[in-house]
């Protein structure tokens, strides 16, 4: 069963790297700031806490789970206020985003 | 003993001739009013300073002297300088086949050394066969720290890193002294709209206050666990700064500056080199010597103290006392060195808004 546990915590840590991968690809490839933001938060929310989730199952119960527990709530305080203190100051110093549609001009070029 | 030279008496010589070849360079630059020729006078300096600590017997210094001091150093400036058309306007670079043959030689020889340089780890290397195993032998005994790293840095070598200390404070005086007409009240910061991240923003208020004690704390944390593991008081006093640098992005520098104000974030940088020096002056008023710990706690006050559960029991109330006495000392002026600077980048008022002001 213990075993069993920890080969589930090892498929989550995989996903969580295909995760960061995915969002670190996003970083190099999107076309404007907020989209790579996105990209980024991905990777910040989402693998961190699938990666925090397959440890704390691989670790077992233990004060190493404890202290993957604090860490979450950590990243989770701190990730996505960073990603919005970056967005907002993105907006404020004038970018805006890339839009899909030609013929709904951007802000930049009205 | 030196490395160079056989006889103390040609050491002697030697090392006169090099510092008063110093005192000439110093007078010179003094004199000097080119800024290409002061340029290059500080890298002869360097390089003779270089030379003279390898007559003390101090290798280290001597590379870091002659790579920091006589090479980085001198490239930035000279960069600075050729980028600023004005100071130097009729400078072109010339041949480039003499410099280039220069490093392809010294990279040969630097090469060539490599092979004779000892495995990494090997025990029976100069740093692990002298000095290296007398620290760890003896530190269990003579200062009682887990970490050997912390009992070397503030217990052996305390004296060196006093003068680290001092070197970080008269840095901070530097650049304050640089860069001029700064604020003094929160009044007169500049509120400038986009160095604050958050704009009024509810989400990054909440988690800075959220976040700023538990960053506090952590330092205070670091700052003890310095003896026992990985941290101490440099590390301590950065991440405190980071917590007010935090709270100056998100609050705006006014509210910081309200809270902490400048003169005492000066003064806590200069009490923090005074209060290190005071703990080795306490020494010397217990009939130890300057920084000797051991000398702290009188010994009838040290017997009544439960025995230390490090190791043995030997005397090692002081050590401990005294290490976390100066890395505290350590912690106040980096942390207020940094929010200093900080300071005295965020607040700058420009000279135009200056003058509307007046």
């Amino acid at each position: 069963m213990a075993e069993a546990i920890g080969w589930i915590g090892a498929v989550l840590v995989i996903a969580a790297v295909g995760l960061s991968i995915a969002g670190a690809v996003g970083v190099l490839r999107f076309p404007d700031v907020y989209t790579r933001i996105h990209a980024a938060s991905i990777t910040d929310t989402g693998a961190a806490s699938l990666m925090t989730l397959g440890l704390l199952l691989m670790a077992g119960f233990s004060p190493a789970a404890i202290k993957l527990c604090i860490v979450w709530v950590f990243i989770m305080l701190t990730s996505p206020a960073a990603a919005h203190a970056l967005a907002g100051a993105a907006f404020g110093s004038g970018h805006r985003p890339v839009l899909a549609d030609p013929r709904q001009p951007s802000e930049d070029e009205a | 003993m030196s490395l160079l030279l056989a006889s103390p008496e040609l050491e002697l010589v030697f090392s006169a001739l090099l510092l008063t070849l110093v005192a000439g360079l110093v007078v010179a630059l003094l004199a000097a009013r080119s800024v290409l020729t002061c340029i290059l006078l500080m890298s002869a300096f360097s390089l003779t300073m270089a030379l003279w600590l390898m007559t003390m017997d101090a290798p280290d210094v001597a590379f870091t002297e002659a790579s920091v001091g006589a090479g980085v150093s001198t490239m930035i400036l000279l960069g600075a300088a050729l980028s600023s058309t004005d100071v130097i306007p009729s400078l072109r670079p010339g041949r480039l086949w003499f410099p280039a043959v220069a490093c392809l030689a010294a990279f040969i020889g630097m090469a060539l050394i490599v092979p004779d340089l000892p495995v990494f780890g090997d025990p029976g290397s100069p740093p692990s066969a002298y000095v290296g195993r007398l620290y760890l032998e003896q530190t269990p005994h003579d200062i009682g720290a887990p970490n050997v790293v912390t009992a070397v840095l503030a217990s052996y070598r305390g004296f060196d890193t006093l003068g680290e200390t001092t070197v970080i404070f008269a840095a901070g005086v530097g650049v304050l002294l640089l860069l001029g007409g700064q604020v003094r009240s929160p009044d007169a910061a500049p509120e400038d709209v986009s160095l604050r991240a958050s704009a009024g923003s509810p989400v990054l208020s909440v988690a800075a206050r959220l976040l700023i004690p538990i960053i506090c704390l952590y330092a205070f944390y670091v700052l003890a666990h310095g003896e026992f593991g990985a941290g101490g008081g440099f590390q301590a006093g950065v991440i405190l700064a980071a917590a007010l640098i935090l709270h100056a992005l998100v609050f705006g520098v006014r509210e910081t500056m309200k809270a902490l104000p400048v003169g005492v974030v000066r003064a806590c940088a200069a009490l923090g080199v005074l209060g290190y020096a005071a703990v080795g002056f306490l020494a010397i008023l217990n009939g130890g010597r300057f920084l000797d710990y051991d000398a702290l706690l009188s010994p009838v006050f040290e017997a009544g103290l439960p025995s230390s559960h490090l190791a043995g029991g030997h005397h090692h109330w002081g050590q401990r006392i005294g290490i976390l006495a100066i890395e505290t000392g350590v912690m106040l002026a980096v942390a207020s060195t940094m929010t200093a600077i900080f300071y005295a980048f965020t607040g700058r008022v420009s000279r135009s808004d200056a003058a509307g002001a007046s």
